[in-house]
């Protein structure tokens, strides 16, 4: 049933309008120019003139081009035949191998039943101090990596992929550099992970749309993988690249704007790719890992801020560490009362000093003299950076908590920790 | 049903346009046909012939020249026994019932009926044949867990009716014929145990509508005793995303000292309601000492599930609250997050193509958010017993920003503002309500001049802090510098409050009474140090007793033995009672 149409009414930006009839909501076409074919997808109908918006973008296309309606929505080929492969956000292969085509599955689906969830309460390690300790990631759990243009989160994501427990990686790249984009492909292959990972990679130098889809695909696959029994990790990076698709579309389209020119709907569209993050009852899960800049390192602004509302918790990234405050895992109480029974009261007593540290700091910089306590915390809070906090140290959740308490040891008697007497009297390093 | 039909002229989003011949009403509902199913919509618009509805789905695979069919009814909530326990999408769509039908996912144009219609309940009635029966009163009762539901003569049935036949004491379904009463002229309607209701209309069966004076205990310690609420008041909770405004009203869900708790969990995540799904059934009430769940009602419209269905989940949410109110029964509804609400407003107010308002929110925001909090309230009924519904809201300001349309149109019509700062949660106080800004219209649990004395020394404290900063601690004086630590151990042992030990976390009236009257003598009272770290390390051992003492439970041997070793420390420290405080605990007593 594929109709064709030859008059195309008009070109704005990537969004052309059609007359045609017959066409549903969502649907796919393909369209012939003089550079090739390209698919679109409906997203407008107003009586017979239907609007696509293209993905290789409007440049070249001609007003006698010929569109063809799929008469299908978006969908993507899943098998065990993806893993290693890398894609585009059209889910062309954007590697040497063979275009997939089998078993295709419709992408932004239904979301899942919530009463078919469970309670996520494994925590997935990854050795790196300020996450395990602090901020312990949990299986199913959607973070957001907020940070600024220039800090290794790309880096921080690789490593994070190769050290996490997880059964297969999925990383959507959208508006990546290409040379971080071989660099994740590098450095997953000397690790050894490319075999577990599948790609779907969308270049600062790709058509917009085709940005836009790159959530969608890739989320489509771990979830199919889930329920498979997979543990799937995402990867994202980076989701403000994918706002600014949205926002450049919705203005191409005269959406009314509602902040800084971003569309009304970005937190739902925001939220429908997070929510994809799922630990299924009696089948796999799927993890969220996010990278989300934060333009002028203002996380008011309206993708990290309605991020922060709909994920569980958020990672900062500056200055080269995974800061303290802030940071925050939602659901790590769920799974640190299992680990270690004074994981949970080293933890907040270690945070509640370092913001006094950081109090305690200003008052030098200002020039105040320091009395007796002021000395204590200023010790302390250079311990605490340098033995936990620095990106490069890697320990298991266990050596860190010891680690812990030798630092609170070091630096403070055991009244002065606020801690509940029962814990410093059994875990106490004495010196 | 009326057999009116009409076309998709149009489709933007989950903006449908209509072209229709009938008579179509404003809030109608409406069916789409697509593919294989019907999808659910709500008209918002009428312009000539062409009516705008928005969908509750996904629109993808809707065609121009599709059918659409209107019901000729508004949307409604069934209100009947078997709500109690159940967890709801906004559209009162059971989710275990639509987990059996579809799986995993939900499926769109899937939808189930709100009651179980197999179930079957001990009816008993209360009434005899030759009675008459006005709008909210009833005819019978039926055990529903712990509570006797009311069975109602239907809220929308608007003269007074005699009885004709009731059913004898027996089990029946919720749909079954229970009684038969006649109007004025004689006409006879069969009633049900279940009716149904539109959810965008108030439920005012009540005789009198009364100012909120009883105190609902949270056994929050900064809300009962310094930020108090109502039963049958209102009050918001706004703060920056990670302030901890869910885990608040998570614990408010748990030991709230009312009947039943609403959930309403609107656009947000969906992991918040496994928890509570995973956690209350394991639960118990202290009240009936039931199972938690069984006095809980979910509405869960996530942030991933279609938004016009996530408005109507506050308006069901509400209607269900008020529905139990009418049994005499003070109900709380907890609305996170209605900022959620204000953005699906929002999003069709864009594609209707309104013209917009501030930060693109429509011009009827602040009138659409009073009538919702006045739904609220503390209200005599017919058959003089009182009941009350008790909105909480959260709401999540762009930014952490107070200053903007949500927040703004909120305060206006709350009763108690609990303001969440990041500061707060930064430094990992719960819970993070910023006593400095936040404020109530409502009677406290413990006396109000000890609230009032304890709240000044935080924002003297707060002054000295500030001022501290600038000229240092050495260029403050001893004793301000005492009022400084005061106000820091107050924050501490009384306003941070955690909630995940259970004996911490249920802090009750009694308790709180006690608790602030050592406070007062303690922190009334002056102290003979020497100098400034003299002062810092007596506090900080008073401090440290202190919280151990809000572990141990109440007048266990092991509260008398830390209180004991509390009031050794004190006269170890010289304490002196000052005047104030002396006049204020003998007060007291």
């Amino acid at each position: 049933m594929n109709k064709v149409f030859n008059k195309i009414d008009s070109i704005v930006g990537n969004v052309i309008t059609v007359k045609a009839s017959g066409v549903s909501y969502n649907e796919l076409a393909e369209i012939n120019t003089r550079f090739g074919k390209s698919l679109a997808e409906v997203n407008k109908i107003e009586g017979d003139t239907v609007s696509l918006q293209v993905f290789a973008g409007g440049q070249g296309i001609s007003t006698g081009d010929e569109v063809r309606f799929l008469g299908h929505e978006m969908r993507v080929s899943f098998s065990d035949d993806l893993l290693g492969r890398i894609f585009n956000g059209s889910g062309e292969p954007r590697d040497n191998g063979p275009a997939l085509t089998d078993n295709l599955k419709p992408i932004g689906g239904p979301s899942v039943n919530p009463t078919k969830r469970i309670l996520a309460n494994r925590m997935m390690r990854t050795n790196i101090p300020m996450i395990d300790m602090f901020n312990t990631l949990v299986v199913s759990q959607k973070l957001p990596i907020f940070s600024i243009s220039g800090e290794p989160y790309n880096q921080l994501l690789a490593r994070i992929a190769m050290q996490a427990e997880a059964d297969v990686i999925l990383l959507g790249g959208m508006g990546l550099k290409y040379d971080d984009f071989l660099y994740f492909k590098d450095t997953l292959a000397a690790g050894g992970a490319l075999s577990k990972t599948v790609m779907f990679i969308h270049t600062a130098s790709d058509p917009t749309v085709e940005c836009m889809m790159i959530p969608d695909m890739t989320l489509a696959v771990a979830e199919q993988f889930a329920l498979q029994d997979k543990d799937v990790l995402v990867l994202l990076t980076d989701m403000t690249n994918f706002a600014d698709a949205m926002k450049e579309i919705a203005i191409t389209q005269e959406q009314v704007p509602s902040n800084r020119g971003y569309p009304g709907d970005l937190y739902s569209q925001l939220a429908a790719r997070y929510e994809k993050a799922v630990d299924f009852a009696n089948s796999g899960s799927v993890t969220v890992l996010a990278v989300t800049t934060m333009p002028g390192d203002d996380v008011t602004h309206p993708v990290p801020d309605n991020t922060g509302y709909i994920t569980e918790g958020q990672y900062y990234l500056k200055g080269g560490r995974i800061e303290p405050f802030g940071s925050l895992s939602r659901l790590k109480q769920n799974v640190n009362g299992k680990t270690r029974k004074d994981h949970r009261a080293l933890m907040d007593a270690m945070i509640r000093m370092y913001s006094s540290y950081k109090e305690t700091l200003e008052k030098k910089n200002m020039g105040f003299s320091m009395s007796r306590w002021d000395e204590k915390l200023l010790k302390y809070g250079e311990l605490f950076e340098n033995k936990l906090m620095d990106l490069s140290v890697n320990l298991t959740l266990e050596q860190a908590l010891d680690l812990g308490w030798e630092i609170l040891a070091d630096c403070f008697e055991k009244d002065e920790t606020g801690i509940k007497s029962d814990l410093t009297d059994e875990f106490w390093k004495t010196k | 049903m009326t057999e009116n039909k009409g076309k998709v002229l149009s489709v933007n989003g989950n903006l449908v346009s209509v072209e229709f011949s009938g008579s179509v009403s404003m809030n109608e509902i409406c069916f789409v046909k697509v593919e294989n199913t019907a999808l659910k919509s709500e008209v918002i618009r009428i312009r000539g012939n062409i009516a705008q509805i928005q969908v509750y789905e996904m629109t993808g695979g809707i065609k121009c020249g599709d059918e659409v069919e209107f019901t000729g009814e508004m949307l409604s909530a069934q209100l009947g026994p078997g709500l109690l326990g159940q967890v709801y999408d906004g559209l009162q769509n059971p989710l275990s019932v639509l987990a059996e039908q579809a799986g995993w996912f939900l499926e769109r144009g899937n939808y189930a009926d709100g009651l179980d219609s197999d179930k079957k309940w001990e009816f008993t009635p209360t009434a005899k044949v030759g009675d008459t029966l006005r709008a909210g009163e009833y005819f019978g009762t039926v055990p529903e867990g712990a509570f006797t539901h009311k069975i109602f003569l239907p809220f929308n049935m608007p003269q007074s009716y005699k009885i004709k036949s009731i059913a004898e004491k027996g089990e029946y379904t919720v749909n079954e014929t229970v009684a038969v009463v006649t109007d004025e002229r004689g006409k006879e309607y069969p009633l049900a145990m279940a009716f149904k209701w539109p959810v965008k209309r108030a439920i005012r069966c009540y005789s009198e509508r009364l100012a909120p004076k009883e105190t609902m205990e949270t056994k929050v310690r900064l809300i009962d005793s310094f930020f108090p609420v109502a039963k049958g008041g209102t009050y918001c909770t706004p703060g920056p995303f990670g302030a901890g405004k869910t885990v608040l009203q998570h614990t408010t869900s748990k030991y709230a000292d009312v009947d039943i708790v609403i959930i309403a969990a609107c656009g947000e995540r969906a992991g918040e309601v496994v928890e509570t799904l995973t956690e209350f059934p394991e639960l118990t009430d202290p009240k009936t000492g039931r199972s938690l769940m069984e006095r809980t009602i979910i509405i869960c419209n996530t942030s991933s599930m279609p938004v016009a269905s996530r408005e109507a989940s506050v308006y069901t949410s509400v209607t269900l609250a008020e529905y139990y109110r009418q049994m005499g029964l003070n109900v709380l509804l907890l609305a996170d997050s209605t900022s959620r609400w204000a953005q699906a407003l929002r999003e069709m107010s864009g594609r209707l193509e309104e013209i917009p308002g501030e930060e693109a929110f429509p011009a009827y925001l602040e009138s659409y958010i009073a009538a919702f909090y006045e739904r609220a309230g503390y209200v005599r009924l017919t058959d003089g017993s009182f009941g009350s519904v008790t909105i909480g809201g959260t709401v999540s300001p762009a930014g952490g920003n107070f200053e903007e349309p949500v927040t703004q149109a909120t305060l206006k019509v709350v009763g108690a503002f609990h303001g969440l700062s990041r500061e707060r949660s930064d430094a990992r106080k719960y819970p993070a309500i910023d006593p400095l800004i936040s404020w109530s219209k409502y009677e406290c649990v413990i006396d109000r001049k000890k609230s009032d004395f304890l709240k000044n020394i935080l924002h003297t404290g707060d002054e000295i802090g500030s001022m501290m900063k600038v000229v240092g601690e050495e260029g403050t004086s001893i004793s301000d510098y005492v009022t400084y630590l005061k106000g820091e151990m107050l924050d501490a042992v009384y306003l941070q409050q955690n909630s995940f030990d259970p004996i911490e976390a249920n802090c009750f009236t009694e308790r709180q009474r006690y608790v602030t009257d050592k406070l007062v003598s303690i922190l009334g009272s002056d102290y003979s140090v020497k100098n400034k770290d003299e002062a810092r390390q007596f506090l900080n051992r008073m401090r440290q007793r202190f919280i151990n003492w809000n572990y141990a439970e109440f007048e266990s041997e092991e509260f008398k033995r830390i209180e004991a070793e509390i009031d050794e420390l004190y006269n170890e420290g010289g304490g002196k009672l000052s005047h104030e405080a002396e006049l204020l605990l003998k007060g007291g007593e």
